[in-house]
């Protein structure tokens, strides 16, 4: 199927469907069954909004946690990536090459809330060899959005 | 000030003779309005792409900050022949055809400044870009304006050009593709207009300022169709394909004599074009391909959703195949394209511009940019949707 929709969505997921249809050059049904067909089939995972919490009154914590893991016979990783991203405040989970396993990013509202994960959740687990925490200090980009509003250039509207 | 001096008396006929743009009072009027969205500036809404402006960037570090070549960096005027090459297939050696100019625009002043003495006849298709009538004024000639129809597709009919053409005609302008209108030629549409210049030595002045923006077909140059190269100054630029407005970079490619005399009034008038531009274009041209290719795919979005949008609510509207412009016909609500504009604006704070702007041919229409956001075509269109349905009551 055509991933000029998906890509329209991956961009901007609050488009509706008669917008989407007239830029893919689609009917809004066609649009639809896409859509929905992608959602069965996971292609599309869900929609989110991508927050910037430091502009609220919300405290919020990002740790990128480096971890090290016994892989197991038969499963891989994947068993003891499945055990640490069912945690709710597990994130995002990637399997990496280099010198760690997996990536795990978490998010809390306090320090102390991410360090006591690591310490009585994440670490103690059996296939856990090791872990190195970063706690996220600043977020610059994310998804292609930038969290520093863009000064704007004085504009004078010529006619071009 | 010495109210002894009568400036009307002392200042030029020539330049005095020229019309102002009447477009001012529209953006005063915009500037006020906090909830204003302009469809108004024909000017891609994208920032130069990073690894441009990073090259721009880079030689102003190294002290890269001298003249250079009158025509530009050989660097990027052969940067700019490979360009036209490889997009275009046409051929043009940087050492004696090609010249860095700033913008489209001056290419487009020396162009006519180089081909045109007084008296001389310049036929301009019209609605069109606003520069080229007062441009050809300043060089004492005479333009000789064409009206394009939009049942023809704003296109240029041989029929149209042969009762424009006099022992007089100098040169014809081809705006194609067009601001306002979103026309194009193809390539049977030159090759008919060909057909009539073929044994005159009427010469053809081509502002393909937007041959990258084009939808569903690749952009063909007069200087492509068989004889027309020897009798074609090609205009080209970054300012649409790259967004790069601000930079000022233009280029122009034309048959060695014809490029040699632009140079040296570019010499005279503005020595060379800005270094740190010429930096920038050169990385454009290099790697800058998936930029343009990313932004037109973009912009064709927004083009089909915003002519679908219009279509259903009433205005009709050719399909524009090329630049970032929409022409609907306004004639139906009974308004002028001044009073269209206007009360469109006051009424619901949205700019658009009014197509008499483009000279004769474009009253009964007005120019929308889709060169912005999708989230303001989209309020843009509703409030169009209301502005209608209150011009009914």
């Amino acid at each position: 199927m055509d991933t000029k929709l998906l890509s329209l969505l991956e961009e901007d997921c609050t488009l509706t469907h008669a917008q989407l249809a007239a830029m893919a050059g689609m009917t809004k049904e066609e649009v639809a069954a896409a859509i929905k067909k992608w959602e069965d089939d996971k292609v599309i995972l869900g929609y989110k909004a991508i927050v910037d919490w430091d502009r609220t009154h919300r405290e919020a914590v990002t740790a990128l946690i480096e971890v090290n893991v016994t892989p197991q016979r038969g499963e891989g990783f994947d068993r003891v990536a499945e055990r640490i991203y069912q945690y709710e405040e597990v994130e995002s989970v990637y399997l990496m090459s280099g010198s760690f396993d997996l990536t795990v990013i978490i998010s809390g509202r306090t320090l102390k809330e991410v360090a006591q994960f690591v310490g009585e959740r994440l670490a103690p687990l059996d296939d856990v060899t090791g872990t190195a925490t970063h706690f996220i200090l600043k977020k610059y980009k994310e998804k292609h959005l930038i969290f520093e509003p863009q000064e704007k250039q004085e504009r004078e509207w010529i006619f071009v | 000030m010495d109210l002894r001096m009568n400036y009307e008396d002392i200042l030029s006929k020539r330049i005095q003779t020229v019309r102002p743009s009447g477009i001012r009072k529209f953006f005063d009027l915009l500037e006020e309005m906090k909830d204003a969205i302009s469809l108004g500036v024909g000017e891609p809404d994208f920032v130069t792409p990073w690894h441009i402006r990073d090259a721009g960037i880079y030689s102003l570090e190294k002290g890269f900050t001298h003249y250079t070549a009158n025509a530009g960096m050989s660097d990027l005027r052969k940067e700019v022949s490979a360009y036209m090459n490889r997009r275009f297939d046409l051929q043009y050696p940087y050492s004696s055809q090609v010249l860095i100019t700033v913008g489209g625009s001056e290419a487009i002043d020396a162009a006519f400044r180089v081909l045109v003495d007084p008296g001389d006849e310049v036929i301009i298709p019209v609605p069109s870009f606003v520069c080229y009538g007062p441009l050809v004024s300043m060089c004492s000639g005479v333009p000789v304006f064409l009206e394009l129809k939009a049942e023809d597709e704003f296109r240029l009919t041989p029929e149209k050009l042969r009762s424009a053409i006099t022992p007089k005609t100098k040169a014809l302008v081809l705006p194609f593709p067009c601001n306002p209108t979103g026309g194009i030629m193809g390539r049977e549409d030159l090759q008919a207009i060909a057909e009539l210049l073929r044994g005159t030595d009427i010469m053809v002045v081509s502002d393909e300022i937007y041959a990258e923006l084009t939808y569903g077909q690749h952009h063909v140059s007069m200087a492509n169709i068989p004889d027309m190269y020897d009798r074609t100054v090609v205009i080209g630029g970054f300012s649409k394909s790259h967004a790069m407005t601000g930079w000022r970079m233009g280029y122009a490619c034309a048959p060695a004599p014809i490029i040699q005399q632009m140079t040296k009034m570019h010499q005279f008038s503005i020595m060379c074009s800005p270094t740190t531009s010429q930096y920038a274009a050169i990385e454009a041209m290099k790697n800058g391909d998936r930029d343009v290719e990313h932004m037109r795919d973009e912009y064709d979005g927004r083009r089909r959703y915003l002519l679908e949008g219009l279509r259903r609510i009433g205005l009709p509207c050719f399909e524009p195949k090329g630049a970032f412009y929409m022409f609907p016909d306004i004639r139906g609500t009974g308004l002028t394209s001044d009073e269209f504009c206007e009360r469109f604006l006051v009424e619901e704070h949205v700019a658009v511009i009014s197509g008499s702007a483009f000279g004769p041919g474009g009253e009964g229409f007005v120019r929308c940019c889709y060169a912005t956001s999708m989230k303001d075509l989209a309020e843009a269109m509703t409030r169009m949707e209301r502005f209608l349905k209150n011009l009914k009551k």
